[in-house]
């Protein structure tokens, strides 16, 4: 496993750079991971990457885009807004999580 | 007597009732199946179908005939589990009780999902599926006057049954374009939520080579939020569309609505399982087997005959009061075809995903993966043959359950 600085930290990462270890995660460094990818955090967002992190938790599996939006009551529609073009994999990238699979 | 009730006999149901029937003692235990009605669709036909190389009456058979005569069939609408009572209700009231329970009922194409794609006016006019025996048919009649223009091809959702049908059909209809002299009239566009053509690198970039070739579009990352169909165009949640003349798109795929009314499935109605022996995560007695559970493997038929025998060999160790020791481990084995009566090959697991080689012995074929051939052709045709004659009877393939690398290219895997 790679491993890769993060916000002046050591962390493991996959070959896609997410995270792969989740307590090595906090919200400065979901802050840091969004700089990198050119999204500035707001509430908004936040909620969504709480979210993420909280459902992982408890399901084991990143949520889709159709769970934030049903179970997370964030509208498809503003996650795109948010996490312009590609709100899955931003989303699970800023939260230390591994991609959503359902891709198989 | 003790009670096994399988709901669903499709292609799952009818392996897994066959296969339990021979090895569980029938003075002990009563095995049932319950489906809505007796039409055992093929459905892998329904790709061919929509081209005129399959007729609608060659994809159907009789339920009743594959299942054995042993095994009682019950003809009704599932309404609802009640996994606190180990119970099932079926929409005319019947009730059945059970002591373990196999859901099988598979997913189905859900157009009522998507604004405007079933309810916008042009459903089965310029909008068509084919994951249906319906659609399917209605399909082929549209192909066979259509005139030409813009054909999209378009994925909603994953995951969907038989993820690689889509690439298929735009194979095929390149192909059947052609045949018909009019290709130069056509143009095919592949609209896809996934980044690229599949859902793993190495096949993806395979079949991504494989549609420039042919001269298809792709056109990926795109999140269908409707169907604008009076403006003859499909909408992204970030504002991009793509226009159509004929939109031939593969609904959202969705568990049926039971699961959900039942409390025992996901977003999806899916059930959620352990990957590994198929278990509910929520209910010991009951399984989900085939497209019904959250697995991340393919939705396929091969799929479900791997994860079918694992059960079958656990379910006899749980009833005798041992642990599960078998492990399913996400084989799936399917053919693609690609037009000209040439097919490709891939063969993968959770672990390992589809690599360019021999199957299904290594170094010796006969079949190439990966790889346009005629031969992997007339394996998909004989699939056809297989599914009734060995898959639904039960009868053991001369393939192995788990997946093996002899004859793959490894070194791909660390290369990318
Ligand atoms: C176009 C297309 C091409 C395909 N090509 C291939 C291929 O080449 N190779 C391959 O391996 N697989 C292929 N597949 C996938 C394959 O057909 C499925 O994966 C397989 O049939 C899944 O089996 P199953 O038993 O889980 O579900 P199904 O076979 O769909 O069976 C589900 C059963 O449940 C019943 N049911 C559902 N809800 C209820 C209810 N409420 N009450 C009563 N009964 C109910 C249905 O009537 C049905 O009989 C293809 C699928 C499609 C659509």
């Amino acid at each position: 496993m790679p491993t890769t600085t993060i916000n002046g930290r050591d962390v493991a990462v996959d070959d896609e750079g997410f995270m792969t270890v989740y307590d090595e995660w906090d919200d400065s460094m979901g802050a840091a991971l969004a700089t990198a990818i050119g999204i500035e955090m707001t509430d908004e967002h936040w909620k969504a990457i709480h979210f993420l992190r909280e459902d992982f938790k408890a399901q084991g599996e990143t949520p889709t885009i159709r769970r934030v939006s049903t179970a997370g009551g964030i509208d498809t529609k503003q996650l795109f807004v948010l996490f312009p073009k590609k709100p899955a994999k931003k989303m699970a990238y800023i939260a230390g999580l591994p991609k959503p699979h359902g891709c198989v | 007597m003790r009670k096994l009730l399988i709901l669903g006999g499709g292609t799952a149901g009818t392996m897994t009732a066959n296969k339990l029937h021979r090895a569980l003692p029938e003075s002990e235990w009563e095995v049932t199946v319950v489906d809505a009605d007796d039409n055992h669709r093929y459905q892998p036909g329904y790709l061919f179908m929509p081209f005129g190389t399959y007729r609608p009456d060659q994809v159907t058979r009789s339920r009743r005939k594959y299942v054995n005569k042993h095994v009682p069939l019950v003809y009704g609408e599932i309404d609802t589990v009640l996994p606190d009572e180990n119970a099932v209700v079926l929409a005319d009231g019947r009730r059945l009780d059970y002591d373990f329970l196999i859901i099988a009922t598979g997913v189905t194409p859900r157009p009522d999902q998507t604004p405007g794609m079933l309810d916008g006016g042009e459903w089965r006019r310029s909008v068509h599926e084919f994951y249906s025996y319906d659609g399917s048919v209605a399909l082929a009649d549209k192909l066979r006057e259509w005139p030409g223009g813009r054909l999209v091809i378009h994925i909603t959702e994953m995951p969907i049954k038989c993820p690689v049908a889509p690439l298929e059909f735009a194979f095929l209809a390149d192909a059947y374009f052609k045949d018909k002299g009019m290709r130069d009239k056509v143009e095919i566009t592949y609209v896809t939520p996934l980044d690229a053509a599949f859902t793993k690198p190495i096949a993806a970039e395979a079949f991504g080579n494989t549609l420039e070739e042919k001269g298809i579009t792709v056109v990926p990352d795109f999140m269908i939020e409707s169907v604008d169909a009076e403006g003859r165009r499909i909408v992204a949640y970030d504002e991009t569309e793509v226009p159509f003349d004929l939109l031939v798109t593969i609904p959202l795929n969705m568990g049926a609505d039971y699961v959900g009314r039942s409390g025992l499935g996901n977003d999806l109605n899916l059930v959620p399982v352990d990957k590994f022996t198929q278990q509910a995560k929520a209910h010991d007695n009951i399984f989900a087997l085939g497209d019904a559970n959250d697995i991340p493997a393919s939705k396929a038929g091969s799929v479900a005959h791997f994860e079918v025998d694992v059960f079958v060999e656990n379910f006899v160790q749980l009833i005798a009061g041992e642990a599960m020791t078998h492990k399913f481990d996400g084989h799936a084995n399917c053919f693609i075809e690609t037009g000209d009566g040439k097919a490709m090959l891939i063969d993968f697991n959770y672990d390992t995903e589809p690599l360019p080689g021999k199957f299904p012995y290594g170094g010796l074929g006969p079949m190439g993966l990966l790889k346009e051939s005629h031969l992997n052709h007339l394996g998909k045709l004989a699939f056809k043959w297989v599914y009734w004659n060995m898959l639904m009877p039960g009868r053991p393939l001369p393939l192995s359950t788990a997946m093996s690398l002899s004859g793959k290219q490894t070194e791909l895997i660390d290369a990318k």
